[in-house]
């Protein structure tokens, strides 16, 4: 029994860090196989419109809402200091620095990541892959990197569509319905984001984000094992972890980034 | 290469994303009109900052001409140096006044500048040897209970 837990312990272990090899070389030779990515455009444009375009709906409608509960919420708070004023600042900075990237990257894990990993892993169960191999096509970067790329170039837009979206959303709700002053809302939303420390950070993060989640995506598409079973619990598996990685993340770029501003 | 639907889509895509970095970067967010190129450094000693930060802006006549870059601590003078960028368009007299203010009553810090009667101007790297430091509230009430107290003992 004991010896039993402890084996089992030890075999995962194990299984882990050979795992974490295996993606650390699995993205290197998706980054050195690139070449196809941008030789042939045509694939990674039509990667963009699956993985990208695709989501636009859900980015957009759920920055809407998202900017809409912010207003309402923040109005609902700022009021009891007499600075509803302030709400445009409130709605615009925590859109542009966290929420946008962090929740435009949720949903496009769930929505974008999870159809990759299917797809890949689905590929790979019915042997299109090996298929690919025999023909001397290498399906790295036939197949793999272009989605990378996709995935990579999508996520910024995404995020700088939720942020927009969602300032458009509190605008709504606290000029429009509430009745805040508009020029004050827009004004000192102005004063107080600044393009290079803040904008420009949620862009970089919304990048890294790009990066880590289609990374999770592929690897987990091209590790599944060849079932039924196995494609859908890599699936599972891309959602968790890159949405935990998302957030790991998140928390480690902000640290660098915003330590000097309070 | 042919052109498709998916192409169209695509480009509609990275329109709408580009339009929005855009209006983030305009509307929402002010692009950092004081650029290192076209703005100079000028320096000032306080003996209180107060709660005065990095980035903090520095006004004139309430309109904000710069930008604090640096606040250090001099060991020797027992003092705070502190370093403004203060837009090209802009020319100080040398007998400016630095003052440390707040905006509002519990609003942020921002340096002041108020304009003496030179003729000279400040130049990049110039010192300002006007100042005036932040108002610590402790500091006040003690002197208006000291002020008090005296009254007191006049009586």
């Amino acid at each position: 029994m004991l010896k039993a837990t402890i084996e089992g312990i030890g075999r995962r272990t194990i299984q882990g860090i050979w795992r974490i090899g295996f993606a650390t070389r699995f993205f290197l030779l998706v980054l050195f196989n690139s070449g196809t990515a941008f030789r042939r455009i045509g694939l990674t444009i039509r990667e963009i419109y699956f993985t990208g375009v695709l989501s636009l709906i859900i980015i957009l409608v759920s920055g809407l809402f998202v900017g809409m509960v912010l207003g309402l919420q923040g109005y609902e708070t700022l009021q009891t200091y007499g600075s509803e004023e302030a709400l445009g600042v409130l709605v615009a900075l925590s859109l542009v620095r966290e929420l946008g990237p962090v929740v435009a990257a949720l949903l496009f894990a769930s929505r974008a990541g999870s159809a990759i990993t299917a797809e890949i892993g689905l590929m790979k169960a019915t042997e299109q892959l090996s298929a690919m191999e025999m023909m001397a096509v290498n399906p790295i970067a036939r197949v793999v990197a272009p989605r990378f790329w996709a995935g990579v170039i999508s996520m910024p837009f995404l995020a700088a569509l939720f942020s927009a979206m969602g300032i458009f959303g509190g605008y709504l709700v606290g000029v429009v319905l509430i009745g805040v002053d508009e020029g004050s809302f827009w004004s000192q939303m102005k004063n107080a984001v600044e393009f290079e420390q803040d904008v420009l950070n949620g862009i970089i993060k919304s990048v890294v984000f790009g990066i880590a989640i289609t990374a999770i995506a592929l690897f987990e598409g091209y590790d599944a094992p060849p079932t039924a079973e196995g494609v859908s619990g890599a699936t599972t598996r891309t959602v968790v972890t890159s949405s935990l990685a998302v957030l790991a993340l998140d928390f480690v770029l902000t640290a660098f980034m915003f330590r000097g501003i309070s | 290469m042919n052109k498709t639907v998916l192409d169209f889509w695509v480009g509609v895509f990275v329109i709408a994303g580009m339009g929005a970095v855009l209006f983030l970067a305009l509307k929402v967010g002010s692009m950092n009109v004081v650029k290192t190129s076209s703005s100079y450094e000028i320096t000032a000693k306080f003996d209180n900052v107060g709660g005065l930060k990095v980035r903090a802006p520095v006004k004139s006549a309430g309109v904000v001409v710069g930008r604090v870059t640096d606040i250090q601590f001099d060991g020797e003078a027992f003092e705070a140096i502190v370093t403004l960028r203060i837009d090209n368009r802009y020319a100080f007299p040398k007998d400016t006044l630095a003052a440390i203010m707040t905006s509002g009553l519990l609003g942020e810090q921002y340096l002041g500048l108020d304009a003496g009667g030179d003729s000279e101007m400040l130049k990049d790297q110039d010192k300002i040897f006007l100042t005036q430091s932040a108002v610590v509230l402790e500091n006040l009430i003690g002197q208006f209970l000291y002020g008090k107290a005296q009254e007191g003992v006049s009586e």
